[in-house]
């Protein structure tokens, strides 16, 4: 300390320190910019995500307007038919020429690229791309886990085509440009064979053209707003079909309440823009007035809902039954539900359905508050089946924890690592392109006690659950589908998307097949 | 003998009567087991009109989900969880204990949202001669949302006999709905002009659907009208006073996040980019408190704050001695550094707590509101927050001002070798400041381990306003903190309810922005020769 005091002593006047107080920061040009820098940084990233939102879809839907002629099909969700009617439909229709077309540009691809992507060395390597820091890290790091379990039970089964897997695990931290750059590491660098990863549909986009340009194989498990189908991308999670649209009518059925007013809150980005859009569209079908739909969007980690929560009150109080569809992301919605808690608003009043909301967010909150109100989901945790007992039983063994709890990404997870182990084996390869085609059709058990079938769409049919919150932070299952439903890519229900089909598989082997001018856009979803 | 032969028959036709009683209950259990909602709901009706009070316990346990049947017996209980994962049963007619069950041997009797309605409604009539005045409230507002005539006697008698005044005018209000649902024109005439002074929302859905039917114009409507109007400009006051205070609420947070800021930048003029770390360390202090000592979850956050202080504080100390101290007047490089520990901070929660939130408990005084009308109430964690932050920020001020620490602060920051030779340790006196400005970082983040989430990225949510709020204010210049902190809070919720959260927050930053370009120095800046320096 003496030592320290000499010195202070002996640089002293020093020409920052002897200022007097409150003038050590001089208000010369350099520091003001510092402020406006850091004032400017959240500034920049709203404009960001802002245009990012708006640009996204409207480039997609220009295109898509700039090919729609006014030819009408009245058939159009091929994918919805059964196989005879398909290949009835097929065959009649006008699509002979682009067939030879494809198949042809689906050889060119398959001999470019087809090679490039194998392994040499007897272990298959599978790529895991989830943040395991930064904001994402709370939902991510789960999926690792449960992706790095799923490779161990299946090394201790002997592995695949008598080879070990092997995971590569890398950290993107949870930034979206560098989704594209690890996603790049893994497929050139590493070669991984298959990739399961991302949450954000932000980073899904990201790493998207990078999959594309190296012809990898990626499987994504998190409930997105569709939209899209890209040919080395299998969709595990939920459609907004799969989720948003039967959780409507679950809400307008007399079960749900009768629900005649609608309050559509959600985080402001893709997701929830996206979704709500085809929600909007999708209740003004019903019938449901433009008054009784009121439409709220917050930043990211938004913590002060008192006036959002406070509108959501009057907007209920006017005599209609009211609910609220949140697409609330992350660890938002913690303080949203507290303040509902604390301004007396109950589930009775007014119901919160959530589609972001499963048993992982709820493991961070008190749930009594919130007893009463929904969650839509493919999956959860108290779904009640053998499969669901074991793997739970198997997670909690392997995260050494009781208390841990699965939710609905790390089913579609397990289903999408079920779905490529079957494949390679039935294609005795684990090459991207033999790997994609053995998909098609392909069926694992789910963990509710269904069966999950993957679709030429590259999404799955799985049932939709309805959950209401209890007090142990569990859900119980109020309402199911009783069939699988097809998870639909482009949704039906607005104008420029329910035009559109995908479908991998020849002849029309495309993401985006607009049925009406029977042109396949290319893979321009940006 | 004789004498006996009455008795008898009174106890016969008691034990008569109670059996009656069960059965009725009984009766209704088969119809609660039923899928059909209707079915649930009549025999949920006619459990409450039986008037049992057994069939309140019924009822409640019911709606809180306890309540399941055996499936081997088929008897009706209700649960409490026991140890290993076994449930001990009572009996839902005799609350006798029946023994312990796994739950795969019990059948759950299901409630959803509008079974639970129909249940607090059923149970309104039961808990109207409760003895708890709030149950009491609650049962005659409930009252109001299946409007009955048949229950206005019972009502009128209560009103006579009712000591609590709040209750009383519940009743009143709810006595007037009825009458005016239900009653002639006079009768409608005076419940409109009674209902004027209630704030109840569904009063005024009940007059605009009476509007609708009635013929205009006529007596009725425009006293209708009139009691409809006078109802909506008291709810337009309180919608002012409302935001008001949510301004409040939301610049005391700025506040709490700012004042530690307005200390080590402000006065020392550090640039402490790990300073939403030290708020976050305050927060997972708290969280440490509650998982010590999880059964006094109330009293946690008085033990809190001061641990959170030491914390936070001695870690503040920590990064002064080692990094900060070697880049006193280079900005920069304070800067990097300190962006660099904040990173180490976060990864560390991270890597040795949990990437995960964590749950920190509100204590049941924070939890709730305080109505001040039915319409509008002040939710108690912000109320609450308002207040502490106040007095964290005059017991800081007293601290500067009238200690001598405060003094010898002052004095290093004015004029070091001047300080030095009058026999002040310096060096010491810096890591305490640093120290103090992290410490109060801790004590805001127990008040925001009450509102947001606890986890590793607590402190970057927080940081640019924090910052935010200390340039705009005029560095230095601890009042100016107080005001920035309420002025923009204020602000940015008078801004939100029409341009909505996001579009809110762009628009007080570019206000910002602007303002720092006309004032460099922000709201406050200190005039004078001092300046210069």
């Amino acid at each position: 300390m003496t030592q320290n005091g000499a010195k202070s002593k002996n640089i002293a006047p020093n020409k920052h320190t002897d200022r007097p107080i409150g003038q050590l920061f001089k208000p010369s040009k350099p520091y003001v910019l510092y402020g406006l820098s850091m004032m400017a940084y959240p500034l920049l990233t709203q404009c960001q995500s802002f245009f990012k939102t708006h640009n996204l879809k409207g480039d997609r839907r220009f295109l898509a307007q700039s090919q729609i002629q006014s030819i009408k099909t009245s058939d159009r969700t091929l994918n919805r038919l059964d196989k005879n009617e398909k290949e009835n439909y097929q065959q009649g229709t006008t699509m002979k020429s682009i067939k030879q077309f494809t198949q042809l540009s689906a050889l060119a691809l398959s001999v470019s690229f087809g090679t490039a992507a194998m392994a040499a060395d007897d272990t298959i390597k599978v790529g895991v791309l989830h943040s395991l820091s930064g904001t994402m890290a709370i939902s991510e790091t789960t999926l690792k886990d449960t992706v790095l379990m799923m490779v161990e039970e299946q090394n201790k089964k002997g592995g695949l085509l008598g080879k070990k897997l092997e995971a590569v695990v890398v950290d993107p931290a949870s930034n979206w440009p560098l989704f594209a750059e690890k996603g790049r590491e893994l497929l050139s660098k590493e070669k991984v064979d298959v990739i399961f990863g991302c949450w954000t549909s932000v980073s899904r986009k990201s790493v998207l053209p990078v999959v594309e340009e190296l012809n990898g194989l990626m499987f994504y498990p998190v409930q997105y707003e569709g939209e899209e189908s890209s040919k080395n991308v299998f969709y595990t999670g939920a459609a907004p079909n799969q989720q948003a649209i039967p959780a409507v009518d679950y809400l307008m059925s007399e079960e749900g309440g009768n629900v005649e007013r609608f309050v559509l809150a959600g985080t402001d980005y893709v997701y929830p823009r996206t979704t709500n859009k085809i929600l909007e569209a999708y209740l003004k079908a019903k019938g449901v007035a433009e008054k009784d739909i009121m439409i709220n969007y917050t930043p990211f980690g938004h913590s002060d809902w008192q006036t959002i929560v406070s509108d959501i009150k009057k907007f209920g109080a006017e005599g209609k039954k009211t609910a609220v569809i949140s697409t609330i992301n992350g660890d938002a919605n913690v303080p949203f539900y507290k303040e509902l808690g604390n301004q007396g608003i109950s589930a009775e009043d007014v119901p919160v359905i959530a589609f972001s909301v499963g048993e992982e967010e709820l493991s961070g909150i008190d749930t009594g508050p919130l007893v009463g109100h929904l969650a839509a989901w493919n999956y959860f945790q108290s779904a009640e089946s053998d499969t669901n007992e074991a793997f739970i039983d198997q997670w909690q063994d392997y995260v050494k924890n009781e208390e841990r709890v699965t939710n609905d990404p790390m089913e579609a997870t397990y289903i999408g690592f079920q779905m490529w182990a079957k494949a390679v084996e039935i294609a005795g390869s684990e090459d991207v392109d033999s790997v994609r085609d053995a998909m098609y059709g392909i069926t694992v058990p789910n963990l509710t006690g269904g069966t999950a079938v993957m679709n030429t769409n590259h999404h799955l049919t799985k049932p939709v659950l309805i959950g209401e919150i209890q007090d142990d932070g569990q859900f119980e299952i109020v309402w199911q589908t009783k069939k699988g439903v097809i998870g639909d890519a482009w949704t039906d229900h607005l104008d420029t998307s329910a035009k559109v089909v995908a479908d991998w598989t020849a002849p029309i082997n495309c993401g985006n097949y607009n049925i009406e001018t029977n042109v396949c856009s290319g893979q321009n979803y940006e | 003998m004789n004498r006996l032969i009455p008795f008898i028959a009174l106890l016969m036709s008691l034990m008569l009567s109670a059996f009656s009683h069960a059965s009725a209950l009984e009766s209704q259990f088969e119809h609660l087991k039923s899928k059909k909602a209707s079915e649930k709901a009549a025999a949920i009706h006619a459990i409450a009109s039986t008037g049992e009070p057994q069939a309140e316990v019924i009822l409640n346990q019911m709606l809180e989900g306890k309540l399941y049947y055996v499936k081997r017996s088929g008897e009706f209980v209700y649960i409490e969880k026991g140890e290993d994962k076994k449930y001990t049963a009572y009996s839902a007619l005799s609350n006798d204990t029946v023994g312990t069950f796994k739950k795969r041997e019990l059948k759950k009797i299901r409630v959803n949202n509008r079974i639970r309605g129909q249940i607090r409604t059923a149970m309104a009539t039961l808990q109207l001669n409760s003895n708890d005045s709030d149950l009491r409230l609650k049962a005659v507002r409930n009252l109001r949302d299946a409007l009955d005539a048949n229950i206005l006697p019972t009502l009128k008698s209560n009103l006579e006999t009712e000591e609590n005044s709040k209750v009383a005018s519940a009743l009143e209000v709810t006595i007037a709905a009825i009458e005016f649902a239900y009653g002639d024109l006079d009768l409608q005439l005076k419940s409109a002009h009674v209902l004027a002074d209630s704030d109840d929302p569904k009063i005024l859905v009940l007059f605009r659907k009476a509007l609708e039917k009635t013929a205009k114009p006529s007596e009725l409507s425009s006293a209708i009208e009139k009691s409809i109007e006078a109802i909506e400009s008291r709810q337009k006051m309180y919608g002012i006073a409302e935001n008001l205070f949510f301004g409040l609420s939301a610049g005391s947070v700025l506040l709490l996040s700012a004042i530690g800021l307005a200390i080590t930048f402000g006065v020392m003029g550090v640039i402490n980019m790990a300073h939403g770390e030290m708020m976050m360390i305050g927060a997972y202090t708290t969280f440490g408190i509650q998982a010590l000592f999880p059964n006094f979850i109330d009293y946690s956050l008085f033990l809190a704050i001061p641990a959170a202080f030491l914390v936070s504080g001695a870690v503040g100390i920590l990064i002064e001695r080692t990094v900060i101290r070697h880049l006193y007047g280079r900005p920069l490089e304070t800067l990097l550094a300190t962006f660099g520990i904040s990173l180490i901070l976060q990864q560390a929660v991270r890597t040795f707590v949990s990437p995960q939130n964590q749950s920190v408990e509100n204590p049941s005084w924070m939890s709730g509101s305080l109505e001040i009308t039915e319409s509008f109430g002040l939710t108690f964690n912000r109320l609450y927050i308002i207040l502490f932050s106040l007095i964290v920020f005059f017991a800081l001020m007293a601290l500067l001002k009238k200690s001598l620490f405060g003094l010898q602060m002052r004095a290093v920051t004015q004029n070091r070798a001047m300080a030095n030779s009058m026999g002040i340790r310096s060096n010491w006196v810096d890591a305490l400041t640093f120290g103090l400005g992290s410490g109060v970082a801790g004590i805001a983040g127990v008040a925001l381990s009450q509102i947001s989430n606890v986890g590793p990225n607590l402190g970057q949510t927080h940081i640019i306003d924090s910052f935010m709020v200390v340039v705009f204010g005029g560095v230095g210049n601890l009042w100016g903190t107080l005001v920035a902190a309420m002025g923009l809070g204020i602000v940015n919720k008078l801004i939100e309810p029409w341009a909505g959260a996001v579009l809110a927050k762009i628009i007080v930053l570019v206000f910002i922005i602007l303002f720092i370009q006309r004032r460099p120095r922000g709201l406050f800046a200190l005039k004078g020769r001092a300046v210069e320096g």
